[in-house]
């Protein structure tokens, strides 16, 4: 499973805010410290923003803060704002869908629905995962992970 | 989903949360409690239950969290040993707490209870299977460290 590069720093930028919920972290912190740019940063976090996980404060020493439940705001939820993990595979075209005879090799469509089935399966797997952990565990994982690590 | 704040805390004048072995007398809040949530009021399943988990069992644990003589959650799970070569570990099939006592670590006491009687028998590893659409307990279960196992469940239609 690969995210797109915004889904992946919209998911650190939401950590960051969450990690301190009190603090305003400029933007520009956030894009040194992930080595993105801070235009490419802003639009995701205006996305963040649109959605209510994030608040812009404005003016001198301004930033963002976080604006969610971190015990409750799961990976999917922001995922979810930058893609569809889980859109149905393409049905395969219906002009292709003559019935093979027993014996004979399998036609394209029946071979790309059973591929499908497969993939769809992956696919739910990823989006009950990421619908499962919380804001809240995933920086708690990060904890365990440091302990663990240092 | 929206959880009130729990009223275990606006219960605590009424003792301490008490994590003990499941009791016959405790049955029927604990059928209570699971038609509650399924919707479904199994009588015989859980009289089954108990003969089978209840107190006393080797490597069977049904454990109940006692408020006062509320029961406001239970556990249940036990020692799997060698399931397709897999060294034994602990099994959690089960876990329930009532939805006005939720978000106060009834659940955590629980499955740290669980864990403890597991770990008594000498086993180091904690597993449960769940519904992937049952995010509430998904959720529970992730917020409490575990992370996918290295098995996939399988199931087929028989015909």
């Amino acid at each position: 499973m690969r995210l797109q590069k915004n889904t992946l720093l919209a998911l650190y930028s939401a950590l960051e805010f969450a990690a301190n919920p009190e603090r305003q972290v400029a933007a520009s912190e956030i894009a040194r410290k992930y080595r993105v740019s801070p235009h490419h940063l802003a639009k995701v976090l205006r996305t963040l923003g649109r959605a209510g996980l994030v608040g812009a404060v404005r003016g001198v020493g301004g930033g963002y803060r976080f604006a969610g439940n971190a015990k409750r705001l799961t990976l999917m939820d922001v995922i979810g704002l930058f893609e569809d993990i889980s859109a149905p595979r393409r049905a395969s075209a219906k002009g292709a869908r003559r019935r093979t005879e027993a014996g004979a090799s399998a036609a394209p469509h029946e071979v790309e629905d059973a591929l499908g089935v497969v993939l769809a399966e992956i696919d739910e797997i990823a989006k009950a995962t990421f619908s499962s952990i919380t804001l809240a565990t995933m920086l708690k994982l990060v904890e365990r992970r440091r302990s663990r690590d240092g | 989903m929206i959880y009130r704040k729990k009223s275990t805390d606006a219960r605590a004048g009424e003792g301490a949360l008490r994590v003990r072995g499941a009791q016959l007398s405790d049955l029927g809040q604990v059928i209570e409690i699971d038609a509650g949530i399924t919707g479904l009021r199994k009588t015989a399943y859980w009289a089954e239950i108990m003969q089978r988990y209840g107190s006393g069992r080797r490597q069977r644990f049904f454990l109940v969290a006692d408020l006062g003589g509320r029961i406001e959650g239970f556990v249940i799970g036990e020692v799997r040993d060698w399931e397709f070569g897999s060294p034994p570990c602990g099994w959690v099939f089960a876990i329930s707490v009532r939805p006005d006592a939720r978000l106060g670590g009834v659940g955590t006491r629980l499955l740290e209870a669980i864990s403890a009687s597991f770990r008594k028998l000498g086993v180091s590893k904690l597993r449960t299977m769940l519904s992937r659409d049952n995010n509430l307990i998904l959720s529970f279960f992730r917020s409490q460290g575990m992370m996918a196992a290295p098995f996939i469940p399988l199931e087929k239609d028989l015909d």
